[in-house]
């Protein structure tokens, strides 16, 4: 029965995502592109919130794993035919080898995994914005490398010619699998020690929990996670090493603000909320009519509306919509 | 001897040390708004571009310079009071991590409301073309504005070295600073300091601007973006909460990232932002309170 009761914090968010999925499947094929890209948000917001939202420690650092998953799915899917034209400096050993679909996308899941462990083990000794700054330096050190360093993949180029398997259907099972496993890794013994630090550190330590250990699990499980996603972004559309930079960064951040950052829930409201936000002023940029009205927005108006909505919830709603809590049918009984 | 074997010249040196300068005149301006409200303002970028916006608009008007600074003080004033007004004032109670992203946001919303205006390809600042011509020193080519950005950061941390030490108003900052409650609590009034720490840190913000569009005269929406980044990390390695190792931080990473542009050979010279933040990564991890802090002891209970 508790566990039955527990199921439902994992029911609310996955079904809103099926919901969303389904929902594509009736609108048209250039709005089904909102709804596939909505759903890839999702996994990179979850990811993100595994470590922020149970460790209460702010990383800007995230997007890496995403940009090294997407780079690592990439460079295995792109047919071995045109390697030499879009990576013309790979690696030797790199060069005869493709894979699939799912093996593209899970060694995403490995080879991010590893790097957020190396990145975590000196790094999660940190705190506060020692952290935070920290985090960011992976972000750049990342950005750097992958946008010079040729033998890892097109350098400054977009990874064109990757087969784009990510429509609705993976997109949603993607997002799903990533919630399911934040959430198994949220009701673990792992996961309460996190918040228990987050809740209070010194109380924590003096019962015996290391607090450099659970950050380094869950910064490591979020890492594979976010890798996860970055397969699914590459096979979505030609990343570059711009669309996984500060812009990605900054608005998967928000999403996880927006929704509330220290729950599931909220992490996949907040995603699917900006993301509907998103789009909807992306296509009224191109005309749109709204209550018999019709108005064309000026191009750039998107990011404008969206930075202002942004700083207005922080300052209403300082705990996100959701109030960082998860949704449950049937509310706890109180003692 | 040293100089020679890292293929550093005068020049190289110089201009690290013009660098650091500016970044530590953006470290004080972020140091002191952290320090009386515990926030990390990512915006502070965008109040430079701002000011280096206005200096094109009026070299394009061809408005005379006194005009020119004075167009841009005024712009990024009125832009750090809104700020402060709009968004910290409301945010004050929250904890830094949502103030960090609530300056995210205002950051980012400024850098498009400034792609929607003026576009991508930005705008040319010319008037102060002049300070970029080089003057003779004992045989080392120096830009003019090296000598100006050295003497005008020098002068301006003096200046509000006097007004924290000697004024009655720097009191209360420092105090505010060190203990935002108690100094409540003994009368110093909030507003009151966190207005005047507010609008210092724009004018510093201003003279950032002239500077920097000195030395890059094309002013784009992201201009500063990367130099304020830069600069919070340095202010973060130098010890975020006093306003000496704040700044000394700045002008450390300031002129650490002239002289690795100078040294590194130059295929490697675009890897310049992986041996600066490796940098960072490794000192926060020897000394987490930062470079110059008196001690990284952990708060007790």
């Amino acid at each position: 029965m508790k566990r039955a009761l527990a199921l439902q914090e994992l029911a609310a968010p996955a079904l809103l995502v099926v919901a969303a999925g389904l929902l594509g499947t009736v609108v048209s094929l250039s709005t089904q592109a909102y709804f596939t890209d909505a759903l890839v948000s999702v996994a990179i917001v979850v990811a993100l919130y595994t470590f922020i939202g149970n460790s209460g420690v702010l990383s800007f650092g995230h997007i890496s794993f995403v940009a090294i998953g997407a780079w690592t799915a990439g460079v295995l899917s792109v047919p071995t035919g045109q390697k030499p034209a879009i990576m013309p400096n790979l690696a030797h050993f790199m060069r005869p080898w493709t894979t699939g679909n799912l093996t593209s996308i899970v060694l995403a899941g490995v080879i991010a995994g590893v790097c957020a462990l190396v990145v975590a083990l000196p790094l999660m000794r940190l705190s506060g914005l020692a952290a935070g700054i920290a985090t960011f330096g992976v972000l750049e050190i990342t950005h750097n490398m992958l946008q010079y360093e040729e033998r890892i993949g097109p350098g400054l180029n977009a990874f064109s010619s990757v087969p784009e398997t990510t429509g609705l259907l993976q997109a949603s099972l993607g997002a799903l699998i990533v919630i399911a496993i934040a959430f198994a890794y949220a009701r673990s013994r792992f996961g309460r020690l996190l918040r228990a630090t987050r809740e209070d550190p010194a109380a924590a330590r003096a019962a015996g929990v290391s607090i450099y250990r659970q950050r380094l699990i869950a910064f490591t499980l979020s890492g594979i996670l976010a890798g996860l996603a970055g397969g699914l972004y590459v096979h979505l559309l030609p990343v570059s090493t711009n669309s996984v930079y500060l812009d990605l960064t900054f608005i998967t951040l928000a999403m996880l603000v927006i929704g509330g950052a220290t729950s599931l829930w909220g992490a996949v409201v907040g995603a699917l909320a900006v993301s509907a936000l998103d789009s909807y002023l992306a296509i009224a940029e191109n005309g749109a009519s709204l209550f018999g009205w019709h108005y064309d927005l000026p191009a750039g108006t998107r990011v404008v509306v969206e930075g202002a909505l942004m700083a207005l919830v922080l300052i209403m709603r300082p705990s996100g919509l959701t109030g960082g809590r998860e949704l449950r049918f049937w509310p706890r009984r109180s003692s | 001897m040293m100089l020679a074997i890292l293929n550093i010249d005068w020049q190289t040196l110089t201009d690290a040390t013009a660098l650091g300068a500016i970044y530590a005149l953006m470290a004080v301006g972020i140091g002191l708004v952290f320090g009386v409200l515990r926030l990390v303002n990512f915006a502070y970028g965008q109040l430079v571009m701002a000011g280096a916006f206005a200096l094109a608009l009026a070299s394009q008007w061809g408005w005379p310079i006194w005009a020119a600074i004075v167009l841009c003080f005024a712009v990024v004033l009125v832009l750090s009071v809104l700020m402060d007004r709009l968004v910290f004032r409301p945010l004050r109670t929250q904890s830094p991590a949502i103030m960090l992203v609530a300056t995210f946001a205002v950051a980012y919303l400024l850098e498009s409301v400034a792609l929607l205006w003026f576009g991508p390809l930005g705008k040319i600042a010319s008037s102060f073309g002049t300070l970029n011509q080089p003057v003779t020193i004992s045989g080392v080519d120096i830009r003019k504005i090296t000598i100006v950005a050295i003497v005008v950061a020098a002068a301006c941390l003096i200046a509000l070295t006097l007004l924290l030490e000697r004024t009655t108003v720097g009191l209360y900052m420092r105090a505010s600073s060190m203990d935002f409650d108690t100094a409540r609590l003994l009368g110093v009034r909030a507003n009151r300091v966190i207005a005047t720490a507010v609008l210092i840190s724009g004018a510093l913000a201003a003279v950032v601007a002239i500077m920097l569009t000195v030395q890059t005269p094309l002013v784009t929406p992201d201009f500063a973006l990367r130099d304020t980044i830069i600069v919070l990390a340095g202010v973060v390695l130098g010890g975020m909460n006093r306003p000496v190792p704040a700044t000394l931080g700045g002008f450390a990473i300031g002129f650490a990232s002239g002289i690795l542009g100078g040294a590194l050979p130059t295929n490697q010279s675009q890897y310049l932002p992986t041996f600066l933040f490796t940098a960072v990564i490794v000192v926060l991890l020897v000394r987490p309170g930062g470079l110059f802090a008196r001690s990284n002891a952990v708060e007790r209970v």
